[in-house]
């Protein structure tokens, strides 16, 4: 039972472990260097994924966050569907649903390909909640001045009502990344080397554990870190000019 | 490959098997989330910086890095200095100083929403500092947390598949270890997927009807 609870992952490591062993196993020392390597090929998967998954999920927020608060109640209906489908399973069992179900249905993804659209609608949903909070925010008078000025649907969104809603959306949506840079840590677990699985491989190859796990913590932090410090960046620039909009 | 009901039947047992430590882990992750939670709040407010700040930055680095890594940090690293946990513990561990730290937070924003007044006026009718903790403070900051400290329990019980891969035979292990077994993953995973999907549903109207209840207290 032991080998089958892990699933795909310990084939998927052992498959490295025996790879690697026949390259070094001359060399008794650990060398430190060739696993940080490891763990830095990881880090980029990482960053892939992340960066990739993001913008998926920024373009399913505005779709499903808009759509929520459309004039048809059929695209109304399906964004809420997609909404509360996605916030109400987590990110593992999407995960696992789009690798190993939707091959039975025809569609294969890569690793890849799976993990990037699960993160990217699993944190689009969270973010379109986020959208339509922000738009909601913008006071009625607005939208009042809009038409009063005839101005159009598409022109009251993108040049009143957007530039305003984007600011109080920011902080929210750096939470949201994170919070997908976290869930990439996941995609280790349908055989996808990022830097989980690298540090995975770097446990079973030489035995330690406090060190690859310890550094790939730090290093995820970091990313959380720099995330953030983008995100305080952004604000400041897209707040910039609406000083004293808002009281 | 078709759906067949007879296989869902079949697996049924095996799958409320997991549903119950499922359910098992977060109940326990909860409770040490808001003890965890609790814990943390009241080291971050403390005056002394040697106390707040390391505090702080442990809370900060446990939200920005993955559950998942957390896991394994306690599963694997923990037994080489010489403790040995059970999966389901070191999962619930790992749930609940992760979800804490969460929890921190809202306990952190449910005591600052009490205004100073009321501080102020439990020192003037000259209570102790427990007597207005316990019976002006607490009672003022506790109902407007509770349906966010819900909703951080909800988030946690979605995230529990993760136990799975420290082997804690939860739902989701169950289902893996029955599609490998039967090469069927169409029923497993999607059934693993409904029940998730009903009971956070379930939890969200239960939710709302908290808010609903506790919301009040603001208006007052």
């Amino acid at each position: 039972m032991t080998g089958n609870e892990v699933g795909p992952v310990n084939y998927a490591i052992d498959a490295a472990v025996q790879e690697s062993r026949g390259n070094c196993r001359e060399s008794a020392m650990i060398d430190w260097s060739g696993y940080i390597g490891l763990i830095l090929q990881g880090a980029l998967v990482t960053i892939q994924l992340t960066v990739m998954g993001s913008a998926l999920a920024l373009v399913m927020a505005f779709a499903a966050g808009l759509g929520r608060m459309s004039r048809f109640a059929p695209v109304r209906a399906l964004a809420t569907v997609y909404i509360e489908f996605f916030r109400g399973t987590s990110i593992f069992v999407q995960l696992f649903w789009a690798y190993f179900v939707l091959p039975f249905a025809g569609i294969t993804l890569t690793p890849l390909q799976a993990g990037v659209l699960a993160l990217g609608l699993n944190v689009g949903a969270y973010g379109a909640e986020v959208v339509r909070g922000a738009v909601r925010a913008i006071g009625r008078e607005q939208h009042e001045a809009c038409v009063a000025l005839n101005l159009g649907r598409y022109h009251r969104m993108r040049h009143v009502i957007l530039p305003q809603a984007l600011p109080l959306m920011l902080p929210t949506f750096g939470n949201n990344a994170i919070e997908l840079l976290k869930g990439t840590a996941v995609v280790s677990l349908i055989s996808l080397t990022d830097m989980t699985f690298q540090a995975q491989v770097v446990r079973a190859q030489t035995g330690s554990t406090l060190i690859p796990f310890a550094t790939i913590l730090v290093l995820y932090f970091a990313m959380a870190m720099a995330i953030s410090a983008g995100m305080r960046w952004l604000e400041r620039r897209a707040s910039r000019g609406l000083d004293g909009v808002r009281v | 490959m078709e759906w067949d009901w007879a296989f869902v039947w079949q697996i049924m047992p095996t799958l409320l098997e997991g549903l119950k430590i499922t359910i098992l882990a977060t109940v326990l992750g909860a409770i040490v989330a808001a003890i965890v939670g609790l814990v943390l709040a009241i080291a971050r407010r403390s005056p002394n910086p040697v106390v707040s700040r390391p505090v702080g930055f442990f809370a900060d680095f446990i939200r920005g890095t993955p559950l998942l890594v957390q896991l394994y940090f306690i599963f694997y690293v923990l037994p080489d200095i010489g403790i040995r946990l059970s999966p389901l513990i070191a999962g619930v561990i790992g749930l609940g100083i992760h979800y804490g730290t969460y929890a921190a937070e809202v306990y952190r924003a449910g005591i600052d929403n009490v205004p100073r007044g009321q501080w102020e006026a439990a020192r003037a009718t000259n209570l102790s500092v427990r007597q207005a903790w316990i019976h002006v403070v607490l009672p003022q900051a506790i109902p407007p947390m509770i349906p966010a400290l819900a909703n951080y329990f909800i988030a946690m019980f979605k995230e529990t598949p993760l136990l799975s891969a420290i082997t804690v035979l939860e739902l989701m292990n169950q289902a893996k270890s029955v599609a490998n077994s039967s090469y069927r993953y169409i029923e497993p995973i999607t059934m693993v997927g409904l029940f998730f999907l009903v009971i956070s549903l379930i939890s969200v109207v239960a939710l709302r009807l908290l808010e609903e209840r506790y919301a009040r207290v603001d208006e007052r």
